[in-house]
């Protein structure tokens, strides 16, 4: 085990090259549902339960159907509203199970990224090949069922290994080259894109996929209440927005149909997104656009700036 | 690492619809839209718990939510959830005879067999009454021995019926929680309708050895004790979630047809003086309006089952 898992450099907040946007917008704003399938009746795996109760585990079961059935709609209308897309992340055994849904995203030109295969098997004890496998078959069944090189990663119920996003990286490049494995989600460090270092050398970015704006951390760990939700996506989008000016920031909102689309929260939702889309310096856009925008223009400025205060200042060099 | 062996690759159930075979995968909007009879657009559901929580709990397999939790003897939480059925029930009562609401009750039956002035009010007042278990600890849960399991079921189901007079064709077990057999043995002992399963806004079939159940929407996210025990928000913030889900199913209903909205409460929890006055607030609200049906879940079965 490593005392850091190695991924990026030390990069203060300020003096960074200065990011702008697209028409000059000051936030790239993304929203990701995560479209997930739980098992009924999962294997074990050592390191994690997936249910507290012996199976059929039907509270937390019933409640992940529920957004399958009924929230799935409603957050795509919504969003549909708000001239957003979608950048799904996907279990991708859902194409197999409920390809309705992947149509209805298809038809929306939304982008999918892999999630893994269920959101109830996770990394932990897989052996490298394993991970490598696993990681694959998820690569090969999005562009089997959207015709979609996938981009980005978020590992499946962010269970991780140490060569995660290696592994995401090289199984892209040996199936699409350069077109598909260039970005991930699982790294929680910096309000903006950061180069990542990884043992092949790729082009390779993190963007921000904030875990503090996901509703299922909002609803199910602070527990707050949806108002209370909605004011907090406001603050967030506020803060980014002032100080996109200086430097183009990054907002995603990571949803879960089983919570946000609830009868009772996604009022509080929808006053969100209509505050933030209301705004004229926001680039609405999706996690690949984002991160291809960063490869294309900044990426290159980015490793520069990184190694330059790394020799000026002794940061922690890899 | 590297401690899995290749099955947890492989993906048996990896194929169209459900990974079982209890119900068909559909989604809610894909359905033919239902009607509720005079127009109505929500058909509200106010579920009313009456539980048992035994002092002396055993916890198997696991302690259900709501149930004591310090070392025996543990009078807080006995004590406490009794108050409900001593107290908080005859403000609930009240509140719903005052804005003309119309409650169901899901009682465990040992419940019933201690105090039968509670269940002859009921049994007065001619609300709809389902089974919710034996007690509070005695649950229904995976790998439970299948003998055991229907001598259960069939105890609280005679029992309750026994009891209350009543046919009692509903059910919702201790916890939501079931077994792989539950549903079965339910269909078997002639209950129509559960609540357990809550992954739909609206009824739908349920497949079991013995034909066919309703599954029924109870959403535990409104639950009064979810909300304000589990996710500790004020009496306050569970009334403006109740308002805000009953504006979006008004909404939803104009374009999708008539929705259920059900309100698991207990008064245990509501029927506390510095609560009551929230559940009084949402009930106001609902009788004032007029796309609201308050109705029970027989009613809302038959109604839907016409249209299906």
């Amino acid at each position: 085990m490593k005392e850091d898992p190695g991924y990026y450099d030390y990069w203060p907040y300020e003096n960074r090259p200065k990011i702008t946007w697209p028409n000059g917008a000051k936030v790239a704003f993304w929203v990701a549902p995560n479209i997930e399938f739980y098992e009924l009746n999962p294997p074990d795996n050592p390191f994690r339960k997936p249910w507290p109760q012996p199976s059929p585990a039907l509270p937390g079961y019933t409640s992940r159907d529920w957004g399958n059935r009924v929230g799935h709609t409603r957050q795509m209308k919504l969003l549909e509203k708000y001239g957003i897309r979608g950048s799904i992340s996907l279990s991708t055994a859902l194409c197999d199970h409920h390809p309705e849904i992947i149509e209805q995203c298809k038809e929306r030109d939304w982008e999918f990224f892999s999630h893994g295969i269920y959101n109830t098997r996770y990394t932990y004890g897989m052996t490298e090949s394993q991970e490598r496998e696993m990681i694959k078959d998820s690569i090969e069944t999005i562009y089997k069922h959207t015709g979609q090189k996938c981009a980005g990663y978020l590992a499946p119920a962010l269970s991780h290994s140490e060569n995660t996003l290696d592994l995401f990286a090289e199984v892209g490049s040996e199936l699409f080259g350069d077109e598909a494995g260039f970005y991930s989600c699982d790294l929680f460090h910096d309000d903006q894109p950061t180069p990542i270092n990884l043992r092949n050398g790729k082009r390779f970015v993190s963007i921000p996929y904030s875990l503090e704006m996901n509703d299922t951390i909002a609803y199910l760990v602070q527990k707050i209440t949806p108002r209370r939700y909605g004011q907090e996506l406001k603050d967030n989008f506020d803060r980014l927005y002032t100080e996109g000016a200086d430097s183009g920031t990054i907002m995603c909102i990571p949803t879960h149909n089983y919570q946000v689309s609830n009868a009772h929260r996604i009022k509080a939702y929808e006053e969100a997104l209509e505050y933030i889309t209301g705004h004229s310096d926001v680039w609405v856009t999706t996690g690949k656009e984002i991160a291809q925008y960063f490869l294309d223009n900044y990426y290159e400025f980015a490793q520069a700036d990184i190694q330059q205060k790394n020799s000026n200042y002794g940061n922690v060099k890899r | 690492m590297g401690t899995l062996n290749d099955e947890y690759l492989k993906y048996p159930e990896r194929s169209y619809g459900m990974d079982h075979d209890r119900y068909e995968w559909s989604m809610l909007q894909d359905r033919k839209p239902i009607s509720w009879p005079n127009k109505k657009k929500v058909a509200l559901w106010i579920n009313v718990g009456l539980q048992f929580f035994p002092l002396n709990q055993k916890g198997i397999p696991f302690k259900v939510p709501g149930g004591m939790t310090k070392p025996y003897p543990d009078l807080r939480h006995y004590s406490l959830r009794d108050y409900g059925n001593r107290v908080g029930i005859y403000r609930f009562l009240k509140a719903f005879d005052r804005y003309n609401i119309k409650p169901t009750f899901a009682v465990n039956t040992r419940l019933a067999e201690r105090y039968p002035y509670l269940i002859d009010k009921i049994k007065e007042r001619g609300d709809e009454i389902m089974c919710h278990g034996f007690d509070m600890d005695a649950l229904h849960y995976g790998g439970q021995n299948i003998h055991e399991e229907n001598e259960l079921i069939k105890r609280s189901l005679d029992g309750l019926r026994k009891l209350t007079g009543q046919e009692i064709n509903g059910w919702i077990s201790p916890a939501k929680n079931e077994s792989e057999n539950t549903p079965d043995i339910l269909k078997a002992n002639d209950i129509e309708y559960f609540c357990d399963w809550v992954n739909d806004d609206m009824p739908y079939q349920f497949k079991t050895n013995n034909g066919l159940l309703t599954a029924m929407p109870l959403p535990t996210e409104l639950d009064d004790h979810f909300i304000i025990l589990n996710n500790l928000h004020a009496a306050e913030d569970w009334a403006d979630q109740v308002e805000d889900a009953l504006d979006f199913m008004l909404q939803e209903s104009t374009t999708q047809g008539g929705r259920v909205l059900g309100l698991n409460i207990h008064p245990w929890v509501l029927g506390q003086p510095h609560r009551i006055q929230y559940l009084e607030r949402v009930l106001e609200r609902f009788s004032k309006n007029e796309a609201v049906w308050s109705t029970s879940p027989n009613e809302i079965i038959h109604h839907w089952k016409q249209d299906l």
